[in-house]
């Protein structure tokens, strides 16, 4: 029985490449095509779905737009959280357990409920259609999470580490820097990773704060669904290059991930 | 680890405080102010009271809405966790296959979540989709934009596709921080693979799949985009699940006061059911 033990994962990833092969099919067919017959590859195969996409402004800035919020939002999710991490991993101070729970509640908040409010909110401060906007209202779920994942990759770094560092001299933000951030580096992966997968993924909240300026992909092909009919080609070669971010990102932190998993305790 | 007395410790936190509180408390107040008022347009609201608290909690629609929201969360927990730890079971412990396996296997997670809607959409419609046309061929019919019972199967199916993987990862990781010799010693001892499974993967694993079913609830509990882009909520109501039902009434009919209230019911019911979560999690931690 132990030797047939890989078909269970073989079976199980041929199952999740189904979806995604019939997205790509579709992705090179024309309309003509897909909605005429039904075909397993693409009979007449054409580009041009993607040589819309690459050349119409409003497809190709909803990439630009969407990769620009998620990095903002992935690099001020890290920064912020590393200092925090580190008090919640090493000191006690009043009331840090119910800080810890509160930053959790808002991991649980539903967007839905705060759509409409965050829309008021950052119109009122003037940060509407913005990347910045994006960016910080993505903080929301993923500061919680990057603080989760370092708080626990730091408290499997022992203590001892810190008093040595003092000992030989180094200051606290030298010891911070130099040598309590690189003994860390796969937590960072880790975490940075989750905040861009999940600001990647997200629509409700980076469709309703934007309207031209930084109106992310995803959003760009709802309305594109909606106001051209039923041009499934177009949608589904815009979905294809959709999921090319997120596999360069998973294969460079491949390593990390196996790695970063054991050593924390996430 | 033992920690130190350290007030300072605010000061390091306040960066993640002033953000998130930024983000959380300003909202949550507008949706509370809304909750308790009726507004006819103008920017002028009465004061209601509790009225809205009364409707949203007496309602029919509010109640079908939160029996689909339990029965799909709990549905796909109970098929994604222990898929996901015999996945994860299966899997290779050591050469590239590894690699193979967690990079085909995450890249669901890094999908757009309107994206897995439409290619669900795509992949399951009767006439032209693989999945619709094929069961069709096999003469079992399928339609999930007509059949309740079909719209149920595909939205399940899809969170299945779409979420495993993120159990996999985590128990993956709880499998792999098990040293070798632990296996070795079970071998000398003659222990059957049960015992191995109950008496040191599982125990391992607890940690990680604690954090895998709490992730899991809370955003399945969220879920919106999915099911919105690939069923709309229908046929009908039949997958209308609390988000979609409360985006209907906060920005289709604008009935805000209703909808505000409806929010705070519902945050506060992941609010506690999140709470037990975590009071069984951090006591676990201390045995």
């Amino acid at each position: 029985m132990r030797r047939f033990v890989w078909l269970i994962p073989t079976v199980y990833i041929i199952f999740l490449m189904l979806p995604i092969y019939w997205l790509i099919n579709m992705s090179f067919k024309t309309t003509n095509e897909i909605l005429g017959t039904f075909s397993l590859w693409p009979n007449e195969f054409t580009l041009e779905n993607y040589q819309t996409i690459f050349t119409d402004p409003t497809w190709y800035n909803g990439y630009i737009n969407s990769l620009l919020y998620v990095s903002i939002n992935t690099v001020i999710s890290v920064a912020v959280a590393l200092p925090a991490a580190y008090a919640f991993s090493r000191y006690r101070f009043i009331g840090d357990k119910h800080l810890f729970f509160w930053l959790l509640t808002n991991r649980m908040a539903p967007a839905a409920v705060f759509a409409l409010p965050f829309f008021q909110l950052y119109s009122a401060i003037g940060l509407f259609d913005t990347h910045i906007a994006v960016a910080l209202a993505h903080c929301l779920f993923n500061i919680p999470l990057a603080v989760w994942i370092l708080e626990g990759f730091m408290s499997g770094v022992p203590k001892e580490l810190d008093e040595t560092a003092y000992v030989d001299g180094h200051s606290f933000p030298s010891f911070f820097i130099k040598i309590f951030l690189p003994t860390i580096a796969s937590g960072i992966g880790v975490a940075a990773f989750f905040c861009f997968m999940f600001s990647w993924v997200e629509l409700l909240l980076a469709k309703t704060l934007t309207a031209v300026a930084a109106k992310p992909i995803a959003a760009t092909m709802t309305k594109t669904a909606s106001s051209s009919g039923y041009e499934l080609g177009l949608l589904a070669a815009a979905g294809t290059l959709t999921i090319i971010p997120g596999a360069i990102v998973i294969y460079f932190v491949r390593n990390y991930i196996a790695k970063g998993f054991a050593l924390g305790r996430v | 680890m033992t920690k130190v007395e350290n007030q300072k410790g605010w000061l390091f936190v306040l960066p993640v405080v002033v953000l998130v509180a930024f983000n959380a408390v300003i909202p949550l107040m507008t949706v509370v102010n809304y909750s308790f008022q009726e507004t006819f347009g103008d920017n002028v609201f009465f004061f209601e009271g509790v009225k809205w608290f009364e409707q949203v909690l007496a309602s029919e629609r509010f109640h079908a809405a939160l029996g689909r929201q339990l029965f799909f969360t709990f549905t796909i927990l109970a098929i994604e966790i222990p898929l996901g730890v015999a996945i994860a079971l299966a899997m290779p412990r050591k050469g590239i296959w590894v690699s193979v396996c967690l990079v085909l296997m995450a890249l669901p997670l890094l999908i757009p979540w309107n994206v897995v809607g439409a290619m669900w959409n795509i992949f399951a419609l009767p006439d032209i989709g693989l999945l619709g046309r094929t069961l069709n061929e096999l003469g079992i019919n399928y339609n999930f934009t007509r059949q309740p019972v079909s719209a149920w199967a595909t939205l399940i199916a899809m969170d299945v596709w779409h979420w495993t993987s993120l159990v996999v990862l985590l128990a993956y990781a709880g499998l792999s921080s098990i040293p070798d010799a632990y296996y070795q010693a079970a071998k000398i001892d003659g222990a059957s693979s049960w015992a191995v499974f109950r008496y040191i993967q599982l125990p391992k694993m607890k940690r990680v799949l604690t954090i895998a079913v709490l992730l899991r609830f809370m955003d399945s509990f969220n879920i919106y985009t999915e099911p919105f882009v690939l069923t709309g909520g229908g046929p009908g109501n039949a997958t209308t699940l609390l988000s979609i039902d409360l985006v209907k009434t906060a920005l289709g009919q604008f009935d805000l006061g209703p909808a505000a209230a409806m929010s705070i019911i519902y945050f506060l019911i992941i609010l506690a059911m999140s709470w037990i979560f975590y009071t069984l999690m951090t006591r676990g931690e201390e045995n």
